[in-house]
């Protein structure tokens, strides 16, 4: 089962976790993300494209799938105004072996900060409004995925 | 050739709008030519567009590198490398 969303509503951890492991599976991978409040921030923005964002992440999905055996595989991601602490990104892999649904969530949260359609948006408390850059060190992680 | 063109984060701020129907000067190959054209149509588009390095885009929801040729496109987006995760 592959369940993709991309949602303004905060992501329910324990509720995603119970969906996902009606199946009951062998070995089950988390990745759980959530807003750093450095500096002072007190609102971070996601901005997201109204079709491509989600259909960049179920690309990723099924590419997990093919290349795994993965018996469930969750991806949300949160978009729009969160606070320091939100979660705002779920990644859930499982299979019946560990290695397997371990690589595949490292794939899935390495690969969406490069190929998917989000920006982040950062609001501090003194006001200042800046755009994140995209990090080098996030394109070479992902690009050890390339095969 | 009249297409869309959707702007996000601060190519859209920059831009001022989110999405445009442009019609295109028939000579435009690629997108490299299309930032160069937007960037030398206005004051916004040359703020956006100074750095074309900086851009990225999907031509009919596909991402496409610079050299990607226009010809049948029906809709561009533009945007800074993404952020997420």
């Amino acid at each position: 089962m592959i369940r993709v969303a991309v949602q303004a509503a905060a992501i329910d951890v324990g509720a995603e976790l119970d969906l996902h492991d009606a199946g009951g599976h062998g070995a089950s991978a988390s990745f759980v993300g959530r807003v750093r409040g450095d500096g002072g921030l007190v609102e971070l923005f996601l901005e997201h494209h109204p079709v491509m964002t989600e259909a960049g992440l179920g690309d990723l999905a099924h590419a997990a799938a093919d290349r795994w055996q993965l018996g469930a595989l969750t991806l949300i991601h949160r978009v729009e105004a969160m606070a320091p602490g939100d979660t705002i990104v779920l990644v859930l892999a499982s299979s019946p072996h560990r290695s397997e649904a371990l690589a595949a969530c490292e794939f899935l949260i390495d690969r969406l900060k490069t190929d998917v359609m989000l920006w982040k948006r950062e609001t501090f408390g003194d006001g200042r409004v800046t755009w994140v850059e995209a990090r080098e060190g996030d394109a070479v992680r992902a690009e050890r995925w390339a095969r | 050739m009249a297409l869309t063109i959707s702007y996000f984060a601060w190519v859209r701020e920059q831009m001022g709008v989110a999405e445009e129907v442009v019609e295109l000067p028939v000579e435009l190959a690629d997108l490299t030519a299309l930032l160069a054209w937007l960037a030398a149509r206005d004051g916004r588009g040359a703020l956006a567009f100074a750095e074309p390095q900086r851009i990225r885009a999907a031509i009919d929801g596909v991402m496409m590198g610079p050299r990607a040729p226009l010809v049948g496109a029906r809709e561009i987006a533009l945007f800074p490398p993404v952020t997420g995760g």
